[in-house]
C-alpha cells in the first residue's frame, strides 16, 4: 500500500467556532449540493457565516461579499488546517459534501466533544480526521487557542495532539485511522470478499425469496 | 441470549466480520435520488464496475424538482440549469446501468421515502440504505434502514454490502393516549426536546409502547423519520398487524410468498428479556402540541409555553440560545403565539403522506388563510398521494382556503428547487430541520405538525389545536 505524504502528522493553525450542533447545512448549504463533482467546494464552506450575500454554485469567493468577522476570513485562520468546535458537530443531513468542503478548504482535522454519526463516517473516506475530546479538554483548548497560541500539531500514529506544552491523547479506531493514513478505497477492499457476498446472497435468495420478488 | 430487534436484523444481514473489526452487512434495498448519487455513479464507472444487483436499486428525482409542473412537463422544462443537470444525470445513469427509475414524468415519482413504502419496495426485515439521512423513515416497518454518504452509495452499488460497526441499543417507550390535536409529529419533537439532537448518537432507537401500537404506518414513519434529528441514524418499530395490513395493501407479493414472509416478520420483535443500553419511558398523555422556536430541532417547547430566556439558562446553553433567538428574530416576544408568520409549508418526507394531508385539510375546511400569510403551499409526497388526495377532494379544500396545491417533491423542506423562503420570512413548516438557512438564506423555520401548520395558515399565528 502506498503511503500518502504528510498523513502521520498534521501541523497547522487552529480556528475555532464556539457553537454546539453545527449541522451539515451550515458546513455547506443545500445550493451547492447541485454540483455533480466531488471537488471544488472550498469557496462554499460555512457559506452562510462566511459571506454576507446569498451565493450560487459557480460564483467564486472573489465575487462575494465577505463577512470580515467570521473566523475563516481572518488571517492567519484563513489558512487553518484544524477546526475546533463544541458538541455534535456535523449533525443532520448525510451530505458527504460537508466533508468535501472541509477537505477542499484545507481542513485536515476537526476537534469536537462529539460528532453526528453519518458525518463521522464520511470523514474517514476523505482524509479528514475527526478528533473527539472531553468537554473539559475542549474548554481548555478554546481558552488556549484564543490566547496567543494558534499552532497545533496532531500525530496520527501516536493518537495525540499538542498545543503549547499541553498534550492530549485521543481515541480513534485503528481501521478508520488507517483509511486516512493509507488513503484506502473500501470498494476495492470489499471486493476481495466477493465470494463471501455471493454465497450469502444465494442463501438469502433461497431463504427469504420475497426480498428479491421485485428484482 | 435474548436479542433486541436491532440485534436480530443485524445478525440476519451479517456476511462476515472483517479484520478491521467492522462487519459487512448485506443490503436488501438501495434507494437513490439525484443529489447524492452522481459522484457515486462516476466512481463506479471509473472502476469499470456495474451495480452488483440491479433489482435492489430504485431511483427517483425528488430534491431538485420544481413543484409547479402541470401536464406535459419533462426534464427539459426545469428552468434552473444546474438543477436540470442533476436530474438529467440521474436519468442518464439509470439508463446507462439499467436501474429502475420513477422519472419526473411518472405518476409514481415522489419523495424517495414516501414512494418506497407505498410502492411496496420497503418490506419488513430488510436492510435499506439511501444517500439521505431520512432513510431512518423505513425503520417504521421493522427495517434496519439508515442514511449513508456518497462514498457508501458507491460501495453499495458495487458490492451490495456496507461496512459498519454495530450501534448500541436504545429503547423509547411511548405509553398513553394523546390529547386532542396532538399528533405523532408532536410526540417525536417532544422526545428530541428531552434527549437533544445528540441524544441518540451512536444508537439505534427502537420505539414501542401502547401509543406506537395504536397509530398508523404513516404516523410511525413520521416518528422514525425524525430519529435522525435525535442523533440516531436508525429508528425502528417492530412489525405488527398494522404493518402487515399495510404491506398486504401495498406490495405485489403473491399469496404464498406473502404468507411465508409474514411468518418471518412476526419473529422480528425484541425478545422479552433483551437488554437495551439506554431506556426512556414517556407518558405521552401529558404532551401538548410542540413547536420549535430556534435553529435546532431540540429547541422546542409546548406551543403556548415561554421561549427560553438565555439569562435563566445553564451557562453552557446561554450562547446557543442567544444566537438562535437572534437568528430567528424572536425580539421581545415571550411566546411562540406572539409571533406573526409569513409562509406555511405542508410537505416533506416527514409529513406529506395522505393522513397528514387529511389532518391539515380537515382543519382548514370552510376557512381561509389569514391576510398576513403571503403564501401557503401543500406539496404531496408522491404522485400517488396527490391522486389519492384529489380523489378525496382535499386539493379543492386547500385551494378554497387559499393554499396552493403543488406537484410532489422535497420542495421547501430544503429549498433546493424554487420553493424557498426570502430572508427573514417566518415559516410554519411540517418538515424536519429548522437549521439556519435550511429553507432559504436567512429564512426562519418553525417545525410543527400538519394540523398546527394548517391552523397557523388560518390564524396567522400559532394557536391551540384542540
Amino acid at each position: 500500500m502506498k503511503l500518502q505524504g504528510n498523513e502521520l502528522q498534521i501541523n497547522g493553525i487552529i480556528a475555532s467556532i464556539d457553537r454546539d450542533n453545527i449541522d451539515t447545512d451550515q458546513i455547506i448549504p443545500t445550493e451547492y449540493l447541485k454540483s455533480i463533482k466531488k471537488f471544488g467546494f472550498e469557496d462554499y464552506l460555512f457559506d452562510g457565516w462566511r459571506y454576507l450575500d446569498d451565493g450560487k454554485l459557480g460564483v467564486t469567493k472573489d465575487q462575494r461579499q465577505i463577512n470580515e468577522k467570521f473566523v475563516l476570513n481572518i488571517s492567519p485562520y484563513d489558512k487553518a488546517t484544524i477546526l475546533l468546535t463544541r458538541d455534535n458537530f456535523g449533525c443532520g443531513s448525510s451530505r458527504e459534501h460537508a466533508v468535501w468542503a472541509l477537505r477542499d478548504f484545507g481542513i485536515k482535522a476537526v476537534i469536537a466533544s462529539s460528532f453526528g454519526d453519518i458525518f463521522y463516517n464520511n470523514c474517514f473516506k476523505n482524509g479528514v480526521l475527526p478528533i473527539q475530546l472531553s468537554k473539559e479538554q475542549i474548554e481548555d483548548l478554546f481558552k488556549l487557542s484564543q490566547d496567543t497560541i494558534k499552532e497545533i500539531s496532531v500525530s496520527l500514529d501516536a493518537k495525540k495532539l499538542s498545543i503549547g506544552d499541553i498534550e492530549y491523547k485521543f481515541l480513534v479506531e485503528d481501521n478508520l485511522l488507517e483509511r486516512i493514513i493509507y488513503g484506502l478505497d473500501d470498494v476495492d477492499i470489499t471486493l476481495q470478499d466477493k465470494e463471501l457476498i455471493k454465497d450469502f446472497e444465494s442463501n438469502r435468495i433461497k431463504n427469504k425469496p420475497w426480498i428479491f420478488a421485485n428484482d | 441470549m435474548p436479542k433486541t430487534l436491532y440485534d436480530k436484523l443485524w445478525k440476519e444481514h451479517h456476511i462476515t466480520t472483517l479484520n478491521s473489526g467492522e462487519s459487512l452487512l448485506y443490503i436488501d434495498r438501495h434507494y437513490l435520488h439525484e443529489v447524492t448519487s452522481p459522484q457515486a455513479f462516476e466512481g463506479l464507472a471509473k472502476k469499470d464496475l456495474t451495480p452488483w444487483r440491479l433489482g435492489a436499486n430504485i431511483a427517483t428525482p425528488d430534491h431538485n424538482v420544481p413543484t409547479e409542473r402541470g401536464d406535459s412537463f419533462n426534464m427539459d422544462s426545469i428552468d434552473d440549469e444546474i438543477s436540470k443537470i442533476q436530474v438529467v444525470e440521474l436519468d442518464k445513469n439509470c439508463n446507462r446501468f439499467g436501474i429502475k427509475q420513477f422519472d419526473i414524468t411518472s405518476n409514481n415519482q415522489g419523495i424517495v421515502h414516501v414512494i418506497g413504502p407505498e410502492l411496496g419496495y420497503t418490506l419488513p426485515g430488510m436492510t435499506i440504505v439511501c444517500g439521505d439521512s431520512h432513510t431512518s423513515t423505513h425503520g417504521a416497518f421493522g427495517c434496519l434502514a439508515m442514511g449513508i454518504g456518497t462514498s457508501e452509495v458507491e460501495h453499495v452499488l458495487a458490492t451490495q454490502s456496507l461496512k459498519v460497526s454495530k450501534l448500541k441499543n436504545m429503547h423509547v417507550r411511548f405509553d398513553g393516549k394523546p390529547q386532542s390535536g396532538v399528533t405523532s409529529k408532536d410526540i417525536v419533537l417532544y422526545l428530541i426536546g428531552k434527549i437533544g439532537t445528540a441524544g441518540g448518537n451512536g444508537h439505534a432507537i427502537e420505539f414501542s409502547g401502547s401509543y406506537i401500537d395504536s397509530i398508523s404506518m404513516e404516523a410511525r414513519m413520521t416518528i422514525c423519520n425524525m430519529a435522525i434529528e435525535a442523533g440516531a441514524k436508525v429508528g425502528l418499530i417492530a412489525p405488527d398487524k398494522t404493518t402487515i395490513e399495510y404491506i398486504k395493501e401495498h406490495s405485489n407479493l403473491e399469496d404464498d410468498l406473502f404468507n411465508r414472509a409474514k411468518d418471518h416478520w412476526k419473529t422480528l420483535v425484541t425478545d422479552k428479556d433483551a437488554a437495551y443500553d439506554k431506556e426512556i419511558h414517556i407518558d405521552i398523555s401529558a404532551i401538548k402540541s410542540q413547536v420549535t422556536w430556534g435553529t435546532s430541532p431540540e429547541m422546542v417547547v409546548d406551543f403556548d409555553a415561554n421561549i427560553p430566556n438565555p439569562d435563566n439558562a445553564p451557562e453552557e446553553k446561554k450562547k446557543n440560545i442567544q444566537l438562535a433567538k437572534e437568528y430567528m428574530g424572536i425580539g421581545s416576544a415571550e411566546k411562540l403565539t406572539d409571533l406573526k408568520f409569513d409562509k406555511v409549508f405542508i410537505g416533506s418526507c416527514t409529513n406529506s403522506r395522505i393522513e397528514d394531508l387529511r389532518e391539515a385539510a380537515q382543519a382548514v375546511k370552510g376557512k381561509h388563510i389569514a391576510d398576513t400569510i403571503l403564501e401557503a403551499i401543500v406539496v404531496p409526497g408522491s404522485g400517488m398521494v396527490k391522486l389519492q388526495a384529489e380523489a378525496e377532494g382535499l386539493d379543492k379544500i386547500f385551494q378554497n382556503a387559499g393554499f396552493i396545491w403543488r406537484d410532489p417533491g422535497c420542495s421547501m423542506c430544503l429549498g433546493m428547487n424554487p420553493d424557498q423562503l426570502k430572508p427573514y420570512e417566518r415559516c410554519a413548516s411540517t418538515s424536519n430541520r429548522n437549521f439556519e438557512g435550511r429553507q432559504g438564506n436567512l429564512g426562519r423555520t418553525h417545525l410543527m405538525s400538519p394540523l398546527m401548520a394548517a391552523l397557523t395558515a388560518i390564524n396567522g399565528t400559532v394557536s391551540n389545536p384542540s
